[in-house]
């Protein structure tokens, strides 16, 4: 098993006639991924990558009973499209475009808690690298090779460090369960305690890396839960010792402003949660080796 | 995007925020004019920089006549003022604003912003106002009031009465605090600010509600829809090495080091810049090439991480995913070959076709120093600058 995606899953891919969206639509379904479709609005009735485009992600599900979407449209549109798919009735959806604004990202959160649990829609991201369940499914942009299978989960708000993490782990003939990118924006559609609330019912994961970085109070918010609800051993890296206060680095929501948003004080509270903490990005997969022993 | 105080004023006082009268300088005679024009008999001289703590630092003066004024701002302009939040270099005093001097009966703290544990607006509120919300949350946290605001249905009248209930208001008065306070949720939602700060929000002597200093950010993400806003960036105000960095789609943070660091993705920057702290040097800068590692970024990045003149050391370290590596290394050979770099340069390639890319990178005949992890990039950055540093001493002492 794995979380949120597999073999069989069903996928469309929400702008799908854009340069970057066909390219990665092409490596999707090389892949393995089970690539049903794709809807760009007007659109409908053309062939991409050998799939059919719909008018309306509605449509799509109709057609092709699509679960799961991969949303490639620019920000100024990116928020309507996630909306669009969370009242198709799609159960998971993974936003890949950088640059939405923060307040479309409150609103899509608020729209989905519109929906009762049993039918809300999962949103990973915005401004990520994807979900991958290595030899089943990629639904992202991450390089498929990099990844063996196996039975360690990761998180990450980065894509290349979370691409470091599984080289490193692959250079030690260890695998991966399913990998999650959340992503680097201030508001996200799934937090670290998400993800680890899945990984902690998938029989396949028996260790979770969590990588995560400066800025938020996730990483302080996921220490509290591992303490409480999570029984498989946990190894962290926490990127940002170096980053300076009060500046953004990179991301939107890698910025320092409480207590509990430095990287030394993430890497304190996730310690005395219990957790295992790489002290430097070099050694994640060494800790993790260490702790499956 | 930070505007000054002026800009911010102008934009609350649209939505309905009472603000002193006041006018914008560019120099001490027109200072002086505009106090003559505006009338009165007491004004407040402010120095406009997009950072806070300017009383402290001398950025601010009562005058009592324009010969005053003419005197304080010869003073501010053109200087560098350093306060707590500007760091040491300080930023330029360019414009001035002049504003009339209030009566204050009482100072409050009042800030809008994006809480991320509720993913929502909160309003944070004190009754210590004129201090800064990191010293009233440490000496009088009991002061503050908080609320969030449910995004479907904006900030409600009961919840702005009971913030002005607490801080304090007097009855007559709420009523316009009401109005304050949804002023500044609808140009904070209406305009994607991600802050607005307004202390000290006063009570005036005549019973008016006030906003006597007032900061605003902007969500960067968001000026594609507010092309009035993008107008109000300042790039005086900015870091010139970043706003540079920034026109060219490069995301880069300047820091105190040596080694230069050219990075794809946020974290994995974050992460290099780590493990050369860790390898016992000091990073010289942040800087995010992005997913597309071509050739032209790879000699942007490298002429915008040699523009400091303390970069003793560049460090490349690129994870190629989708680009490959021995496409990354021939962009890291042509930018090598286009621009002139008289430092010691480490590239450590990973992922996609690495040994093509290191084979690319070992037959250029470029002077580079190869690595494979990341650890040893880290230590072979320090190690080159330490003896390239050690070369230039050696040099100086013949």
């Amino acid at each position: 098993m794995s979380i949120f995606l597999d073999r069989d899953t069903k996928v469309i891919v929400q702008g799908i006639t854009g340069k970057m969206a066909r390219f990665h639509t092409k490596d999707m379904i090389e892949y393995g991924t089970n690539v049903v479709g794709g809807v760009v609005p007007g659109k409908g009735g053309e062939i991409v990558e050998g799939v059919p485009v719909f008018n309306t992600v509605k449509e799509a599900v109709a057609e092709t009973g699509a679960e799961a979407t991969l949303v490639f449209v620019p920000p100024p549109s990116a928020a309507d499209s996630i909306m669009e798919a969370a009242d198709a009735g799609i159960r998971y959806c993974v936003c890949i475009t950088d640059g939405i604004p923060a307040q479309d990202m409150i609103r899509v959160k608020r729209y989905m808690y519109r929906y009762p649990k049993e039918r809300r829609m999962v949103l990973t991201g915005p401004n990520c690298a994807g979900t991958i369940s290595p030899g089943k499914a990629l639904l992202g942009i991450m390089p498929g090779h990099i990844y063996l299978e196996g039975n360690v989960g990761i998180i990450g708000r980065s894509g290349t460090l979370g691409y470091e993490a599984a080289a490193q782990l692959k250079e030690r003939g260890i695998g991966v369960s399913t990998s999650v990118g959340i992503g680097g924006d201030p508001i996200n559609g799934s937090s670290f305690r998400d993800i680890l609330e899945e990984f902690e019912k998938d029989p396949d994961t028996h260790v979770i890396c969590m990588i995560g970085e400066i800025g938020g109070p996730q990483e302080a918010e996921a220490a509290e839960y591992i303490k409480q609800h999570i029984s498989k051993p946990v190894v962290a890296y926490v990127a940002g010792l170096t980053a300076p206060k009060g500046r953004t680095m990179g991301h939107a929501g890698a910025i320092i402003s409480a207590f509990g948003e430095s990287a030394s004080e993430k890497v304190e509270i996730l310690s005395a949660a219990g957790v295992t903490v790489a002290e430097n990005p070099a050694v994640i997969g060494e800790t993790i080796a260490s702790v499956m022993q | 995007m930070d505007i000054h105080e002026y800009q911010a004023k102008e934009v609350l006082s649209k939505f309905g925020v009472l603000i002193p009268q006041g006018a914008l300088a560019y120099s001490p005679e027109q200072a002086a004019y505009r106090a003559r024009e505006m009338g009165g008999e007491r004004w407040v001289v402010k120095a406009q920089i997009h950072a806070g703590g300017r009383g402290k630092a001398g950025g601010v003066k009562v005058c009592d006549s324009d010969v005053e004024i003419q005197e304080a701002t010869e003073e501010m302009f053109g200087k560098k003022l350093v306060t707590h939040q500007t760091g040491p270099e300080g930023k330029g005093i360019y414009r001035v604003y002049v504003e009339a001097a209030v009566p204050i009966d009482r100072e409050i703290y009042l800030g809008f912003v994006l809480d991320r544990t509720s993913q929502r607006v909160m309003i944070v509120a004190s009754a210590e106002g004129g201090m800064e919300i990191e010293e009233i949350s440490a000496e009088r946290p009991d002061s503050i009031v908080r609320a969030t605001v449910e995004p479907a249905v904006g900030l409600q009248e009961f919840q702005c009465r009971e913030i002005a209930f607490k801080l304090g208001i007097e009855a007559s008065m709420v009523q316009q605090m009401v109005r304050t306070l949804q002023a500044c949720y609808r140009a904070f939602t209406e305009l994607d600010a991600t802050m607005v700060e307004i202390n000290p929000l006063i009570v005036t002597g005549d019973n008016r509600i006030m906003a006597l200093d007032a900061k605003m950010t902007f969500d960067d993400n968001a000026l594609f829809r507010h092309p009035q806003i993008s107008e109000l960036r300042d790039k005086s105000q900015e870091d010139p090495r970043e706003s540079r960095a920034a026109d060219r789609g490069l995301s880069y943070v300047g820091l105190d080091g040596n080694i230069g660091c050219i990075v794809n993705g946020a974290g994995l920057a974050m992460a290099t810049m780590d493990t050369i702290k860790l390898a016992g040097g000091e990073p010289a800068n942040f800087l995010d090439i992005g997913g597309g590692a071509t050739p032209e970024r790879v000699a942007k990045a490298f002429r915008l991480v040699l523009s400091d003149s303390n970069v003793q050391a560049v460090l490349v370290n690129i994870f190629a995913g989708i680009n490959r590596c021995d496409w990354v290394a021939e962009g890291v050979v042509q930018a090598l070959r286009e621009v002139e770099v008289d430092v010691p340069v480490i590239v450590r390639l990973a992922g996609t076709n690495v040994e093509e890319g290191q084979k690319i990178l070992a037959e250029s005949g470029l002077p580079l120093i190869r690595a494979t992890t990341l650890m040893e990039a880290a230590e072979r950055a320090v190690e080159a600058w330490q003896s390239d540093s050690k070369q230039r001493t050696d040099v100086r002492t013949v």
